[in-house]
């Protein structure tokens, strides 16, 4: 079949939008059924201490409610939530039960689950709930958490568990890089805790058939058949009794659609009660509850030549994963570890990261997860290190950024996991020289450090990787319909980023059909295809479009072998004509739709994409800022992003994917912040507290896309896209900031940059005021 | 504990009169999607953040999370649902100019904050149909959208003003403005 690529590479505005835009979207919350009950959590308000009774009584009694569950009502052994990724005998320690027994261990951890009536009486009868807790002291920083004189998990005997590394080079190269190197600087760097922050906050609505003993679970996205898979095994169902229906999901960056202990609890009362339950979260429990991300410190230490030339780079850093191992916990510290490197050439690599529990709400992965985190730290010591040798940062850049011959390269191999991996395909030279020239910075960098109007000027660049299409398979499957037209059925699943329109183009033009021959795609739930590993990790363009491109060619297979068995012939003598219309061999011809047509009944055709090779797109950002010395205040005059994905499908959404993660990755620079007292409390749990990005923060902001090297890995040469925006700009953004205030030596070794640290860094730095 | 009994409130929503009965302490917005099934408001933090539950009553944006139901009685009220142009010759649903420029300018990705942006976006151009960029970036600065970065957004608000230049297009003619001004 000739791929005619009329659709894809088009800006085709997004079949979606009909019904966000005219208030027809449904999220889970838009859903009701008749008798339906609601649930309410209750959440422990102590971030630490041994919880000896829940009194239940008054809830109970109060009129509406149908029932109050805590541990007890779970039977002998309380549901646990394992890993779903490089899942760990030794992590496993610290996986979460789904309600509190024994301790609770953060604000925010789920005690009991209160169904009633209405949402009220449910919230009601939650506030008559006596949760008894003695307090033990928090463990809420990473001392603390290393000392262990305090523990999470006495059984355990640490708060410390497993450790990752990730090498490139012997342990003997790896000290020779920095015994003989003339040049070595060692810095330590934080970035703090924040989170996704989707604008819709979770919601669950579970249906028990007590007829059939089958469970139909609403508002499951991302990952919605691993988490049957899980509900089956943790409710001791089978798996074909589950209906798992993902809904219009209100934003997921990584962080929605893990399994949550919501996602037992709802369900359970569901099939306990015998009724449908509703669960949907309020937006404190969110900021409370849902997986927070990125706090992690480094001390990292690099080794070069005096022309410049990286011998060596090596960290040790320890993640702070709150109070229990979520799902997918060891994403970002493995990613912080693997890509410290970025795409520079570092012939000998050594980090070392820890992975620390804490008194706070567990941590998950956020949208570019440990590499947002790395390429600060990375970003910000090539600066210094460029400032102390007296090289141009760019200079220092460019000598050391992998040359087109070097790619692909291997990267890291991460212990104790044993893996490595290569990149696929690029010229990072193409995207760093590009991003200069777009943000004119050979014209503009002589403003750095300057004070104009009262404000300083500053610049800086960086450059990136980011890993997609993670594996291992996705399956599809396209349904040549009575009607003549097709419907497309894909195991990746829809988190607001546009997947129908994409998977629509790609499969009308696989088919060489117009887009309104596309009659619906259909995406994420169970049932649509055999099995569907989701969306996760900038996987679904490539891996889902793929398993299409392979559906595609196996319904023509179908429609050529049973037009063959109609005519009587091979089916290498048919050919499909008039853009799936009719077939036609031996000189007569039939149409294909339609009661007496070929595909009468319809005909289908499933397609699947497996892959264990990652896509690496690859980029660079630029900024250009002005802090004000007497606020602090940044400003960011420009943003630019310039980068490579192989094979661009939608520019428009692709631009949408890349702008709105910068702005994500901005807010997590500068404004977003999840503070936690003393005592453990969260301090930041509304919106009013935890700031995001509003219209009017950052308004100059570009985004360039080359599609000038496709990925090798798929059929469609694209790559992975979701997620690059986010990773550079926090060591991008601190180092313009070091840019600027360079004339008070300032050094910003911890996010976020807000006004308040600004000033305090401008001040000690100055020496004018004498700072606690 | 006992809560007041429920009440009956009367008002009228995208042209259409309305009377539900509803507990003192619902809010207009829990009103609207969940005893009128109106679905399209959504909320987002019920504090008044976030913007995305925000509704015209009588000519001004406001946020349907911070006002109870029993405060509508008698008002105007429109919603997500009342801003398109009903249907078009073929029967299907028709976009009014603002949606259109949202599809056009990707304003949107997973739609959750879009019915809020519009409806303020709505009451801003029907009482300054020529805002500019600034302008437009402070009136949607209380509506708070996670996909984006907003410039879609504020590409699509400007690109609709020549509609409402001509006249509040859409709906009912909206004739105030938003209730906050940055």
């Amino acid at each position: 079949m000739t791929r005619r690529d009329t659709l894809v590479g088009q800006p085709v505005e997004r079949l979606e939008d009909l019904r966000f835009l005219s208030g027809r979207g449904q999220y889970v919350d838009d859903r009701s059924v008749d008798g339906m009950l609601h649930a309410t959590l209750v959440r422990s308000t102590v971030a630490h201490g041994i919880l000896r009774s829940i009194d239940t009584t008054a809830a109970c009694a109060l009129p509406g409610v149908h029932a109050v569950y805590t541990a007890h009502d779970l039977g002998a052994k309380v549901p646990v939530i394992p890993m779903r990724m490089e899942a760990n005998a030794d992590l496993a320690r610290f996986e979460q039960p789904v309600l509190a027994h024994g301790k609770v261990r953060y604000v925010g951890e789920p005690v009991a689950l209160v169904v009633a009536d209405t949402a009220a009486i449910a919230e009601d009868a939650a506030g008559l709930v006596g949760v008894d807790v003695a307090s033990l002291p928090p463990v809420l920083d990473r001392a603390s958490s290393e000392r262990g004189e305090v523990l999470l998990f006495e059984a355990v005997g640490s708060n410390r568990g497993l450790s990752l590394q990730a090498i490139r080079g012997d342990a003997a190269a790896i000290d020779a890089a920095f015994q003989d190197a003339p040049y070595t600087r060692r810095r330590r760097f934080k970035v703090h805790r924040h989170t996704a922050l989707p604008m819709e906050t979770r919601g669950l609505l579970a249906e028990w058939d007590p007829v059939r003993q089958r469970l139909t679970v609403s508002g499951l996205v991302k990952v919605p058949f691993a988490i049957r898979s899980l509900l089956a095994t943790l409710l001791d169902m089978p798996e074909s009794a589950i209906d798992a229906v993902e809904s219009d999901c209100g934003g997921g960056f990584g962080m929605r659609g893990e399994f949550y202990p919501e996602d037992f609890l709802v369900s359970f009362a569901a099939r306990r009660l015998g009724q449908a339950v509703k669960w949907i979260e309020d937006r404190n429990e969110h900021l409370l509850a849902m997986t927070h991300a990125r706090e992690v410190e480094c001390d990292l230490e690099i080794a070069c030549d005096l022309d410049g030339t990286i011998r060596g780079l090596r960290g040790r850093g320890a993640y702070d994963l709150g109070a229990y191992i979520r799902p997918n916990a060891v994403t970002a510290p493995r990613n912080f570890a693997q890509m410290a490197g970025g795409p520079y050439r570092i012939p000998a690599l050594h980090m070392d990261v820890a992975m620390l529990v804490s008194n706070k709400t567990p941590a998950g992965s956020y949208r570019g997860p440990g590499r947002f985190e790395t390429d600060y730290f990375r970003e910000r010591l090539f600066d210094i290190a460029a400032g102390d040798l007296g090289i141009d940062r760019v200079a220092f850049r460019r000598h050391n950024l992998l040359r087109r011959h070097e790619v692909p390269g291997r990267l890291p191999v991460v212990m104790p996991y044993g893996t490595g991996g290569e990149t696929d395909s690029g010229d990072y030279h193409e995207t760093f020289e590009r991003c200069l020239a777009e943000i004119g910075w050979h014209d503009k960098v002589a403003l750095a450090g300057r004070q104009v109007d009262g404000v300083f000027h500053g610049l800086a660049v960086g450059s990136y990787i980011e890993g997609g299409a993670s594996g291992p398979r996705e399956h599809a499957r396209l349904v040549f319909e009575a009607d003549g037209r097709v419907t497309v059925h894909v195991g990746s699943s829809a988190v607001g980023q546009g997947l129908e329109t994409i998977f629509a183009q790609i499969a009308a033009d696989a088919l060489g059909l117009p887009m309104d021959r596309i009659a619906g795609v259909f995406h994420g739930s169970s049932g649509i295809v055999k099995m569907g590993y989701g969306s996760l990790g900038s996987r679904s363009t490539v891996m889902g479009g793929s398993a299409i491109l392979d559906a595609a060619k196996n319904l023509d297979h179908a429609l050529r072998a049973a037009a063959a068995a109609r005519f009587g012939c091979a089916p290498g003598e048919v050919s499909i004509e008039d853009g799936l219309r009719s077939a036609a061999a031996r000189g007569r011809s039939l149409p294909l739709a339609g009661p007496a047509g070929i595909a009468a009944d319809g005909i289908e055709a499933e397609g699947v994409f497996e892959n264990n090779r990652r896509t690496y797109s690859y980029g660079t950002h630029a900024a250009h800022l002005t802090v004000d010395p007497a606020t602090g205040q940044v400003r960011l005059l420009e943003y630019v992003s310039v980068e490579d994905v192989g094979r661009i499908i939608n520019p428009m959404t692709l631009h949408g994917q890349v702008l709105g993660a910068i702005v994500q990755g901005l807010g997590g620079t500068l404004l977003e912040h999840l503070v936690y007292d003393g005592q453990g409390q969260l301090l930041t749990g509304s919106l009013a507290s935890y700031l995001v990005p509003a219209a009017d923060d950052f308004p100059n902001i570009r985004s360039i896309v080359l599609e000038n090297h496709p990925s090798p890995v798929s059929p469609l040469g694209a790559k992975g896209a979701g997620e690059g925006g986010v990773i550079s700009v926090g060591g991008v953004v601190a180092n313009a900031i070091a840019s600027a205030l360079s004339s008070f030596g300032v050094q910003p070794d911890e996010l976020p940059l807000t006004p308040p640290r600004i000033w305090e860094l401008i001040q000690r730095s100055s020496g004018q005021v004498d700072l606690p | 504990m006992s809560n007041p009994p429920p009440r009956t409130v009367r008002f009228t929503v995208n042209g259409k009169p309305a009377a539900v009965e509803v507990e003192p302490r619902l809010t207009l917005a829990d009103c609207l999607r969940h005893a009128l099934r109106l679905t399209g408001t959504h909320v987002g933090c019920e504090h008044g953040v976030c913007g995305a539950c925000t509704v015209i009553v009588d000519g001004r944006a406001m946020r349907s999370c911070l006002m109870l139901a029993v405060q509508a009685e008698g008002c105007t009220v429109e919603t997500i649902e009342g801003l398109g142009t009903g249907l078009d010759e073929g029967g299907a649903e028709a976009l009014g100019p603002l949606q259109a420029a949202f599809r056009r300018h990707h304003a949107l990705q997973c739609g959750f904050c879009t019915p809020g942006m519009l409806m303020t976006a709505h009451a801003l151009l029907s009482r300054e149909p020529d805002a500019d960029a600034d302008r437009v970036r402070e009136a949607l600065s209380g509506n708070l959208c996670r996909c984006t970065g907003y410039i879609g957004i504020v590409e699509a608000v400007l690109d609709a003003r020549p509609a409402y230049q001509a006249g509040a297009p859409g709906g009912q003619p909206a004739t105030g403005g938003i209730d906050r001004t940055g």
